[in-house]
């Protein structure tokens, strides 16, 4: 499958800014199952741009801008060719042994509400026990479409009714961590996820013994098969959000983003 | 504690070393009271000067020193050499450990230490992986605290591998000792410390990405004024001539690091930074902080400045894998050891744990990422309810904690309001590793449990500092035809 993304975010200022600095998780990599075809990444004002790639093996940017900004907007745009990979990741680049990912984070601490669900959903921690917990977590929610809140954790999003992919995603992370499989948090492009999307899309991966990283997106319900694009993976959403930036400037900033994908089918 | 410690000026059994007879000379020759008068004019000057630290959890402590002790405590020429042989052992595979754990991790493959241990622990910092710092040097200032239980008997307690403090004091007590005590500086060939602010310097430019022939630019990074150790900071770069700044002081453009100045923008090759992980890059650890320089992490991962000492390090001072230093040792030397470790109970181990509950009168117990003294138990000294609330503690957490025995510290003589009477030390040499190798400086922080019979050494605990003297070969002049007071050519100030 041949998806094409149009990922555009704006950062508008109330007063103009003298630098931005930001640090972007933006472009994917190839594995098995997916080729980067084409990819840029381009911002409507004077900036240097520089590549890296991190810890965890993301390609990132990091993003200089100097001021005085009023305005900034980040444009992505590419082609992914995708097949169909029955969830199972092949092929990237993996920094970081599997047990790596059993460590929590401030917003993927399992409470003990989290705890009980996978232990009561899943039952095991096999890859039959890992979709029980993807299907529980889907269930158990009804969709938000807005943008997810900023900073909130997976036990304050697991008290609510409903979820953005994000929250769902982070909440099945520090389940599968307390069912003692590891596990991390994915975000990406989805083509199912509509168009004009006010975020990118956020999904998970765990390890399972003997078969490897599995990806499992519980806003679906279902395993990834080719209509996901991965691009960033870190232990949780903060750490592999689209942008870490710093501003040096006074006043507020609005933020919008608008993320469309479209598949060739 | 049983047995007698083992005293460093008076030997073990009370009357005095051979070789420091004219030390012990001294001690008895000059009256308390003008022991007592010379360290008060000592102190005043650390108070005029600002020497400060501030006890964590004492609201209105923040203008506190740490109590100077006039008698100064020495080390004989032969037992330096060893225990300079052994320190720089342990650093260079400190250096050798971070490098492979950060890179291509053959420590794991060959199954030395238990992956979860680095995988599983906090210190282990993901931001980092696969960054080599320039030259390939990360722990370029190490503080490596020792204790003594005999003369040739020295142990490892800890190894500060991050930003260890306290080099401050080993200038100023030694500046203090010239200035009131000359007549030891007659007695005695002491190596010089003043040279460390040099050997620092020397050692950031090796670092420096662009080679130390480029003249590189060398800044010393504090968190500000507000920070326990500002003093030393601020003495450190003044004392190098380079210039102390602060996070908003810097910007990174292009991956290249910059110093803002009246001039303009100037190019910054080495950073000594005095400030955590945490608060180096906001972009990269922690989002939240104010403190940190955005894109610092993106010029040292482009090798475009060294950061010293390396993010990442506190993997390799990790109470937990401290137990594991002498494997550490061996894998990267091939050889054993030569400075030993304390024996260490790893509470997270069930039978460790068991040993250290049956055993809490006579153990220290500490927690594996606690540092200052704070949230530790001296099983000898504490109170019956101490023990027992401590008890508690470690039985729900006892993966955050390990145990060492008791040792007989060495002692110093030191003066307490009864005059002269020994009390217990600790030691933390400074190491410095550069492109061209490692040294040791002749030199360091000794740290006294001024309460009698108290083990505890923290500032924050009620300890106080020394002088070292590492004698120089020949060090006691009377033994030659120099014997003259004053300040020897070494001491010169």
């Amino acid at each position: 499958m041949r998806l094409t993304i149009d990922h555009r975010t704006t950062y508008a200022f109330t007063a103009p800014q003298g630098r931005i600095v930001q640090l972007l998780r933006m472009t994917p990599g190839d594995t098995h199952d997916q080729t980067v075809a084409d990819w840029h990444i381009t911002v409507d004002c004077d900036s240097r741009m520089t590549q890296h790639r991190d810890g965890f093996g993301n390609a990132t940017t990091m993003l200089y801008c100097e001021g005085a900004i009023e305005r900034i907007e980040l444009t992505v745009s590419g082609e992914v060719v995708t097949s169909s990979s029955s969830g199972v990741l092949h092929g990237a680049a993996e920094l970081l042994p599997p047990r790596f990912f059993l460590r929590t984070t401030p917003t993927t601490v399992a409470d003990a509400a989290i705890a009980e669900f996978a232990e009561q959903e899943s039952g095991g921690r096999d890859i039959a026990a890992l979709h029980r917990l993807n299907g529980a977590v889907r269930a158990r929610f009804a969709d938000d479409s807005g943008r997810p809140a900023k900073g909130r954790t997976a036990a304050e999003a697991f008290a609510l009714d409903a979820l953005t992919p994000r929250d769902m995603a982070q909440v099945f992370v520090a389940a599968a961590r307390a069912m003692g499989a590891p596990a991390r948090y994915v975000s990406g492009y989805c083509d199912l996820a509509g168009d004009n999307r006010p975020t990118p899309h956020g999904w998970a991966e765990a390890y399972v013994e003997d078969c490897g990283w599995i990806a499992f997106d519980p806003w679906l319900g279902l395993s990834p098969e080719e209509h996901h694009v991965r691009v960033a993976i870190a232990l949780d959403a903060a750490g592999a959000a689209p942008v870490a930036g710093s501003r040096l400037g006074d006043g507020a900033e609005r933020l919008e983003v608008n993320v469309t994908v479209q598949s060739d089918d | 504690m049983g047995t007698r410690a083992f005293d460093e000026i008076m030997g073990a059994d009370g009357g005095s070393r051979p070789e420091l007879a004219s030390l012990a000379q001294w001690l008895a020759e000059t009256p308390p009271d003008e022991l007592r008068r010379r360290q008060e004019a000592a102190e005043s000057t650390f108070r005029q000067l600002g020497i400060t630290f501030a006890v964590y959890g004492d609201n209105d402590a923040s203008e506190r020193i740490i109590p100077f002790d006039i008698v100064p405590r020495v080390f004989l020429a032969d037992e330096w050499a060893r225990l300079s042989e052994g320190l720089v052992q342990r650093v260079d595979a400190i250096n050798a450990f971070l490098d492979d754990i950060y890179g291509a991790q053959e420590i794991l493959k060959a199954g030395v230490l238990p992956e979860d241990l680095i995988f599983l622990n906090p210190q282990f910092r993901p931001e980092v992986v696969g960054i080599r710092p320039p030259h390939g040097v990360w722990a370029h200032i190490c503080g490596i605290d020792l204790v003594r239980t005999g003369p040739d008997q020295f142990f490892v307690l800890e190894d500060n591998a991050r930003t260890p403090s306290g080099v401050s004091y080993m200038l100023e007590n030694r500046e203090a000792m010239v200035r009131l005590c000359p007549e030891l500086f007659g007695q005695f060939r002491v190596a010089a410390v003043d040279s460390y602010p040099d050997r620092l310097l020397e050692t950031m430019r090796s670092v420096s990405p662009r080679g130390c022939g480029q003249n590189p630019t060398c800044v010393v990074l504090t968190p500000g004024h507000f920070n326990s150790a500002y003093y030393e900071h601020s003495f450190l770069a003044d004392s190098m001539g380079v210039e102390l700044v602060e996070a908003a002081d810097l910007v990174v453009d292009d991956d290249v690091v910059y110093m803002r100045t009246i001039a303009g923008r100037v190019k910054v090759d080495v950073i000594y930074r005095r400030v955590d992980d945490d608060f180096l890059d906001p972009l990269v650890f922690r989002p939240d902080s104010m403190l940190g320089v955005p894109g610092l992490i993106a010029a040292y991962a482009a090798g475009n400045v060294a950061i010293i000492n390396a993010p990442g390090n506190g993997i390799a001072d990790d109470k937990a894998i401290y137990s594991y230093m002498p494997e550490i040792v061996r894998f990267y030397s091939g050889k054993d050891a030569k400075l030993p470790n304390v024996e260490t109970w790893r509470c997270r181990e069930p039978e460790a744990l068991r040993y250290t509950l049956d055993n809490l009168e006579q153990l220290v117990v500490k927690l594996v990422d606690g540092s200052g003294g704070y949230g530790m138990l001296v099983g000898p000294t504490a109170s019956k309810d101490e023990i027992a609330a401590f008890r508690a503690v470690l039985e729900a957490e006892p993966h955050r904690y390990i145990a060492q025995p008791t040792l007989a510290l060495s002692t110093v003589p030191t003066l307490v309001e009864a005059g002269v009477a020994p009390r217990h030390v600790d030691f933390r040499p400074f190491v410095l590793s550069g492109a061209k190798g490692v040294q040791v400086v002749p030199g360091g922080l000794t740290r006294v449990a001024l309460r009698e019979g108290s083990l505890v050494v923290n500032s924050s605990q009620g300890g106080g500092t020394k002088d070292s003297f590492v004698l120089l070969d020949g060090g006691n002049r009377q033994t030659q035809t120099m014997g003259e007071n004053g300040m020897t050519q070494e001491q010169s100030l």
